[in-house]
C-alpha cells in the first residue's frame, strides 16, 4: 500500500463530525439529557413563578436561562467519549490539522443545540409562553437562536477542551463556561424579549443581534488561534 | 544500534532526552539511535519511563529537554510530518465502544487520508488477518479484551506505517492471537519497531537492541544478542 496523503482540514472535520453524530445516534445521552432538563426546568419555573403564562422580559429570561443550563450539559459531555475511550489521542496521532477537531466538535455541539431547540422552544411556547407569536416573530426568534447557538458552540468547545485536560472537569466546565457565556445570554435575552412580548410582532432591533454576531466572530477567531495549544501536550 | 560507518540517518534517535511531569523526571538523559528496519526492545519496571518514551516518539508528549527524532524529523518541531508515518499501540486501544470494528477502523482510515475504496479493502484484509472478519460489524463493547487488542493492532497498522511504537503489544492476547498479529507488528513485518516488554527472554529474542530504563534513566543500552536475561532481571531489583 502506498503511503496515503494527509486529509484536508475539512475532510478530517467531516470525519470527526460524522463519528460524533453516529455515537450520539447509537447511544443517545447528551440530547436526551438536555431535552429532559429543559422540560423539567419549565415545570419548575411554572410552579416557582406561580404563573400560568409568561411574556416579554420574563419569558425571554426563562427561555435563555433554560437553554444555557441545558447547553452546559452538552458542553460537559462533549469530550466524554474521547476522554474515556482514548479518542482524543487517536485524533492527535493522525496527520491532521488540530483545528479540524474544533470545527467538528463545535459543529456537533451546534447540531445538539439546534436539535434541543426544536423540542425545547415549542415546549416552552405550549407550557409557559402567554402570547402566541406570529410566523414573522418565529423567524426572527430563529435568527436570534442561531446567532446565540454559534457563540455557545464555539465557547463551549473551547471550555470543554480545557476541562477535559483537568481532573475537576465538571467543575471547570461550569466555572469557565458560565462567565464566558454571559454576554451571549444577555444579548440573546435582550434580543428575544420584544419578540416574546404580549403584542410582540416587533422588528428585531439591530443592536443585540449585532452584539451576538460580534461575539461569534471574536470567540471564533480566538478559538481558532488557541485550540492547537489546548489539545497539544 | 547505528554504527558510524552507516551513511543513512537513524530511523529513531534521541539525544539527552528529558521528560518531566512537574518535578519528577519520567525520562532523564536518554540517548539512543536505531536504524531503519530494526527493533529496539525497552525493559524496565513499572514507572521506569517506557511508556513515556513511546509517547514522546509518538508526538503525544513534548520533550522537556534534549531532542528526539523519528525518520529524521524532530518530534517537537515537525510532529505533523511524523504522525502519518508511525503506528502507535499503547495501553488504551483508542477505539470507541459504541462503534463497530469496521466503523472504528473506517474513522481512523479517514483521519489518515485513505480513500474509501482503499480503506474498505484494507479493513477487510486486516480484520481477516486477525480473525475478526465475522465480528467486524459488532460493537466493540461486545468484544473480549483479547479481541479489542487485536482490533487495536489493526488500527495501529491501518495506514501501513514505517515505524511501530508498541507498548506491551501482546498483553491480553492468547498464544494463537499473538501468532495472528505477528505478521502485522512482529519482526516479520519488516518495520522499524520500538517495543516495551517485561519478558526478558521473549523481548531479547525479538529485539536487535535492548534498552533498560530505571527511574527514567538509561541503565542499559546494548545489542540484544549481547544482553542476558539476568542483566534484564537486575533492572527490576
Amino acid at each position: 500500500m502506498s503511503a496515503p496523503s494527509p486529509p484536508s482540514t475539512s475532510a478530517a472535520a467531516r470525519a470527526v463530525l460524522a463519528k460524533e453524530l453516529r455515537l450520539e445516534r447509537r447511544a443517545p445521552q447528551t440530547l436526551v439529557a438536555m431535552a429532559l432538563f429543559s422540560a423539567m426546568t419549565y415545570v419548575v419555573f411554572h410552579f416557582a413563578l406561580r404563573r400560568d403564562t409568561v411574556e416579554g422580559d420574563l419569558a425571554s429570561g426563562v427561555l435563555w436561562v433554560t437553554l444555557t443550563l441545558a447547553a452546559l450539559l452538552g458542553i460537559g459531555r462533549l469530550f466524554v467519549a474521547d476522554r474515556d475511550e482514548g479518542g482524543l489521542e487517536g485524533f492527535l496521532l493522525a496527520p491532521v490539522d488540530r483545528t479540524a477537531l474544533l470545527f467538528a466538535k463545535a459543529g456537533a455541539l451546534l447540531t445538539f443545540l439546534v436539535a434541543l431547540e426544536l423540542v425545547a422552544v415549542p415546549l416552552f411556547a405550549v407550557l409557559l409562553l402567554g402570547p402566541t407569536p406570529g410566523p414573522g416573530t418565529w423567524l426572527r426568534l430563529l435568527a436570534v437562536l442561531l446567532l446565540a447557538d454559534v457563540g455557545v458552540a464555539v465557547v463551549g468547545t473551547l471550555v470543554a477542551a480545557i476541562a477535559v485536560q483537568t481532573r475537576a472537569r465538571d467543575l471547570i466546565t461550569s466555572i469557565l463556561a458560565l462567565p464566558l457565556l454571559l454576554p451571549v445570554v444577555i444579548a440573546a435575552a435582550r434580543a428575544s424579549a420584544p419578540l416574546l412580548a404580549l403584542h410582540g410582532d416587533h422588528a428585531l432591533t439591530g443592536r443585540w443581534p449585532a452584539v451576538l454576531g460580534l461575539y461569534d466572530l471574536v470567540f471564533g477567531l480566538l478559538a481558532y488561534a488557541l485550540f492547537d495549544f489546548l489539545v497539544e501536550d | 544500534m547505528s554504527t558510524e560507518s552507516e551513511a543513512s540517518p537513524p530511523a529513531i534517535a534521541t539525544s539527552g532526552l528529558v521528560r518531566r511531569y512537574g518535578e519528577r523526571a519520567a525520562l532523564d538523559d536518554v540517548t539512543l539511535a536505531l536504524d531503519a528496519g530494526r527493533t529496539l526492545v525497552v525493559f524496565g519496571p513499572n514507572g521506569a519511563g517506557k511508556s513515556t518514551l513511546l509517547r514522546v516518539l509518538a508526538t503525544l508528549l513534548r520533550p522537556t529537554a534534549g531532542t528526539a527524532s523519528v525518520l529524521g524529523r524532530d518530534v517537537r518541531r515537525e510532529g505533523w510530518a511524523v504522525r502519518g508515518r508511525i503506528g502507535f499501540l499503547g495501553h488504551a486501544p483508542l477505539l470507541y465502544g459504541d462503534l463497530s470494528a469496521r466503523e472504528n477502523l473506517a474513522y481512523h482510515a479517514r483521519l489518515h487520508g485513505l480513500s474509501e475504496a482503499a480503506s474498505t479493502e484494507r479493513i477487510a484484509e486486516l480484520l481477516a488477518a486477525v480473525g475478526l472478519e465475522r465480528r467486524g460489524d459488532d460493537r466493540v463493547h461486545a468484544y473480549s479484551r483479547g479481541m479489542v487488542q487485536r482490533l487495536a493492532v489493526c488500527r495501529a497498522v491501518l495506514h501501513d506505517p514505517e515505524v511501530l511504537l508498541l507498548d506491551e503489544p501482546r498483553a491480553n492476547l492468547d498464544p494463537a492471537a499473538a501468532e495472528q498479529v505477528e505478521p502485522l507488528i512482529g519482526r516479520s513485518s519488516g518495520r522499524t519497531r520500538v517495543v516495551t516488554s517485561h519478558d526478558p527472554a521473549g523481548g531479547l529474542a525479538e529485539g536487535d537492541v535492548a534498552l533498560g530504563l530505571r527511574a527514567g534513566r538509561q541503565a542499559l543500552l546494548a545489542p540484544a544478542a549481547d544482553v542476558t536475561a539476568e542483566q534484564i532481571g537486575e533492572l527490576y531489583r
